[in-house]
């Protein structure tokens, strides 16, 4: 097992190298530059600007050195600068933006996992049922709507119409000026509406693939034994069917670890949360190379962990895939 | 990405593409600018769509960091309601006869936000700063005339000129930065990490910096020892609202004071009595004007005759209203309406299409072939039009063009191009036969760099190829001058020269409209937008919102 565990931390650095290599290339070739987002691009001495800009940022170099160059910092764990004038260390800038991603995104996980459960377990136990039939058309309505149509809705009858919440941002203006549960309550109302339309979406795709999961285990075998065996039904499905119903769920769940950290781009920036999303949007239309980079590969490098932990994490819970393992 | 003006009072020319700055013609208020009496206190708060990139504006070109800037900071000089130059560090100024020496006067009880004073040394630095190759600064052009600059005593400063510069005077309107914190830094071309650049900037300017949250909000607080008297509003929160639709909501739930509005939202999303009491709105030129433009080297549009004939055969009335429902006004001219350089005795081309048969005819251009076309030498009038993609204003301007030149039977092809492939594949090579697009202006009426003959290589912004005697002297001697009346005759005559001409032809200058929270006492509306006296602006007593000062 541990050897195993090994093995796959080995493959995934030359896995993660290929990956920063692609995406080095692949945001390079996009037109533009960001010497010549800053400097304009018309003039004479615009034109010297920006080779100097150039210089300064290295992008006078090939491609291949400069890939190189940001290579070998990234081994002493050093993203570089911003190419913005600030010229902030990326790492320090990414460490501003987490925290308030991390909790949006946490909290949303969270909620979605604790509907989208009992969702899916109940719709597959009731088939057909009116409740399943609901339950699916509200669930393709919230897969459907768009984002940001339903971010605008929610903010023009919550924040315009019966202006009980916040619209945007994460503190109203007089915040340092409130009691401390004041503060709390204006941060929770901040917060309530990104992650209600972040939920809203979400949800969807995980409560459908509970009911699918679960409905494959309720027609095994087993569960009609455990039914013949005289066990009650909450029993049969609530310990022997959910358990094994969730196993897909757990890669699934893996899978999503680095959307936590990548951040939902469209809530964070209709909402005006300065997460990780509206950085890395910012640093697009910028082409700020460093932190484009830098995102990229702290998003890449969880992915693999992620994919690593879900394999491990499987093969704890299911006997089956530890069995087969050692046969081989 | 492409709004972006030069300097902080303006360069030359905005690049094309129109920067939607504030200034213009005061010309309709439809807000009750009342008399109540001033008081200190409560807050602001701006909305911006752009992050701010630093907190030294000598090194960024950014609307978002500019604005930030000019609450900190200030320059020797600054613009007024007119747009016209006024102190603002300097007490005084005293050009030399030939314009070639420029003598400021400080004011000498300035302090900077530490408390350190301010010297004429300050602004040395600040001008060795601005020129040190090491320094990212867009601003170096405005300064590669200075053959040197002096301190003769603490509080006079000298500017030597190698040639005259007429943009002198506004060019040191350029945020003076203080020696005392940064002069290592620049030393080592290390400005970027001086801590003034993102968490402790000092100026001299009317607001300190409080506090700033990276991609949330900058906030300031009255400088109690500005030099001019404390502004009046005591705090200001200047937001980040990525989402444009996010502010305009932000607005109606009175979240945010100040925000612009587009024609739509002016028109007709705010026209309801909620809003009406909340909020004041203003509308005035903006900065930048729309143009058809034409390749000169064209045999055809060189014939000026064919340039007046489309100018007649254009109703601009009816594409204003149908471009920016009415509010922008025509344009006859390069020169912002309401300022000194704009002559007001030039008048606009009038809709007249049987007078823009007539000039086509006197052309040569007389039969029709059997498309309807005209002909001439055996070839039919059809020409193709171009202009960028995701300017919606543009593209309606193209249809009415294209259908108003139909009916004196030249045929258009209207083209849509990626703004980077228009520029590079054809604006800069100049293979283009007409095209629309826009001109920013600065606080300064030179557009030498626009008009002059000498300025149509392939990197220079003489895109049509203009060439005219009497417009290369006017541009030479308007540059050379440091005398405003003399400018005033040279642009005066250039302003009539343009519309005989009709090198292009004029559109329209578009409103900028911003709303204000109506709680908000002492705005001016001026060909400076409204923004040149926001430290009067006040909040009266008992209207004020935020305690927080």
């Amino acid at each position: 097992m541990l050897a195993y565990a090994f093995r796959r931390l080995l493959l995934a650095v030359p896995l993660l190298i290929g990956i920063t290599f692609v995406s080095f290339v692949v945001i390079h070739l996009a037109p533009g530059d960001p010497a010549e987002m800053q400097t304009g691009d018309l003039s004479a001495e615009a034109k010297r600007a920006y080779e100097q800009l150039k210089t300064e940022f290295g992008l006078d170099k090939p491609l291949y050195v400069q890939y190189w160059n940001w290579l070998t910092r990234l081994i002493r764990l050093d993203l570089g600068r911003s190419f913005a004038p600030h010229g902030r260390p990326v790492l320090t800038m990414i460490g501003e933006r987490l925290p308030i991603t991390l909790l949006l995104n946490i909290v949303e996980m969270l909620i979605i996992v604790a509907l989208a459960v009992p969702i899916g377990v109940l719709s597959a136990t009731r088939q057909y049922s009116t409740f399943d039939k609901v339950t699916t058309i509200f669930v393709f309505v919230g897969f459907a709507t768009p984002d940001f149509w339903l971010a605008l809705l929610l903010m023009i009858l919550f924040g315009i119409q019966l202006g009980w919440l916040p619209i945007s941002g994460l503190r109203s203006m007089n915040w340092e000026y409130m009691s401390f549960w004041q503060q709390q309550w204006d941060f929770l109302s901040h917060l309530l509406l990104p992650i209600l339309v972040a939920t809203f979406g979400g949800l969807a795709g995980f409560s459908r693939y509970m009911r699918q999961s679960m409905l494959e285990v309720i027609r095994q075998d087993y569960i009609q034994s455990a039914r013949a065996k005289g066990l009650a039904e909450r029993v049969v499905v609530g310990k022997h069917a959910l358990r094994n119903a969730l196993l897909p769920i757990v890669t699934i769940l893996g899978l999503s670890l680095p959307g936590l950290i990548g951040g939902s781009v469209i809530v964070e920036w209709i909402f005006a949360i300065p997460g990780m999303g509206q950085l890395m949007v910012q640093a697009a239309f910028e082409r700020d190379y460093p932190v484009l980079m830098g995102n990229l590969v702290i998003v890449s490098a969880l992915t693999l962990c992620a994919n690593l932990a879900a394999d491990l994490a499987y093969s704890f819970v299911d006997p089956r895939i530890r069995v087969s393992r050692r046969r081989r | 990405m492409k709004h972006r003006s030069l300097a902080r009072l303006g360069a030359a020319l905005a690049l094309v593409g129109l920067a939607a700055g504030c200034s213009g013609e005061a010309a309709v208020t439809d807000g009750k600018v009342g008399a109540n009496t001033p008081a200190y206190g409560d807050t602001l708060i701006e909305a911006s769509i752009g992050n701010v990139s630093s907190l030294i504006p000598n090194i960024t070109s950014d609307q978002a960091s500019r604005e930030v800037g000019s609450f900190m900071y200030s320059g020797l000089v600054t613009v007024g309601r007119d747009l016209e130059i006024v102190p603002e560090l300097a007490k005084s100024w005293a050009f030399s006869k030939d314009c070639l020496t420029l003598d400021f006067k400080l004011h000498d009880s300035v302090r900077w936000h530490d408390g350190a004073p301010f010297t004429a040394n300050d602004v040395v630095f600040t001008w060795e700063t601005t020129v040190n190759p090491k320094t990212p600064s867009p601003y170096r052009s405005d300064f590669q005339d200075v053959e040197r600059v002096e301190a003769l005593d603490p509080y006079t400063v000298r500017v030597t000129y190698k040639r005259p510069y007429a943009k002198a005077l506004l060019s040191w309107g350029l945020s003076i930065l203080p020696r005392h914190l940064l002069e290592r830094f620049v030393k080592e071309g290390k400005l970027k990490d001086a801590p003034q650049n993102w968490s402790a900037p000092v100026g001299t300017g009317p607001y300190r910096f409080k506090e700033m949250k990276s991609g949330e909000k900058v906030v300031v607080v009255a400088n109690q020892d500005y030099f001019k008297g404390r502004p009046n509003i005591s705090r200001i929160v200047y937001r980040i609202i990525p989402s444009q639709a996010t502010i305009f909501l932000e607005l109606k739930a009175r979240g945010v004071d100040i925000a612009s509005l587009t024609a739509l939202q002016y028109k007709r999303q705010t026209e309801y009595p909620a809003f009406q009491k909340n909020y004041n709105k203003f509308r005035y030129p903006g900065t930048g004007y729309t143009y058809l433009g034409f390749n000169l080297k064209d045999p055809r549009f060189a014939d000026r005759r064919v340039r007046l004939a489309f100018a007649h055969a254009i109703n601009k009335k009816e594409l204003l209203d149908g471009v920016v429902l009415g509010l922008g006004r025509e344009a006859t001219g390069p020169f912002r309406p309401g300022t000194w350089a704009d002559n007001p005795n030039v008048k606009g081309i009038p809709y007249d299409p049987k007078k823009a048969v007539a000039l086509l005819a006197e052309a040569g251009w007389t039969t029709r072939n059997d498309q309807g076309l005209l002909v001439k030498d055996g070839r039919p009038f059809t020409f193709e039009l171009l202009t960028n993609q995701g300017n919606d204003e543009r593209k309606k301007i193209a249809e009415i063009v294209q259908a108003s030149l139909r009916d004196l039977g030249i045929g258009v092809e209207i083209r849509i191009l990626e703004w980077a492939a228009l520029l590079k594949e054809h604006v800069k090579k100049r293979s283009f036969d007409a095209m629309i697009l826009g001109w920013g202006t600065g606080a300064d009426p030179d557009q030498y760099v626009v008009w002059h003959s000498s300025q149509t290589g392939p990197d220079e912004l003489n895109h049509i190829s203009y060439k005219n005697r009497e417009v290369d002297a006017l541009l030479e001697a308007g540059r050379a001058s440091c005398v405003q009346a003399d400018r005033t005759r040279f642009y005066h005559r250039l302003h009539e020269v343009l519309a005989e001409d009709q090198p292009l032809v004029f559109l329209y200058w578009r409103d900028v409209m911003p709303a204000v929270s109506g709680r908000v006492f002492g705005i001016d509306p001026g060909p400076a937008g409204i923004r040149w006296n926001r430290d009067e602006w006040f909040v009266p007593k008992y209207l004020q919102r935020y305690t927080a000062g």
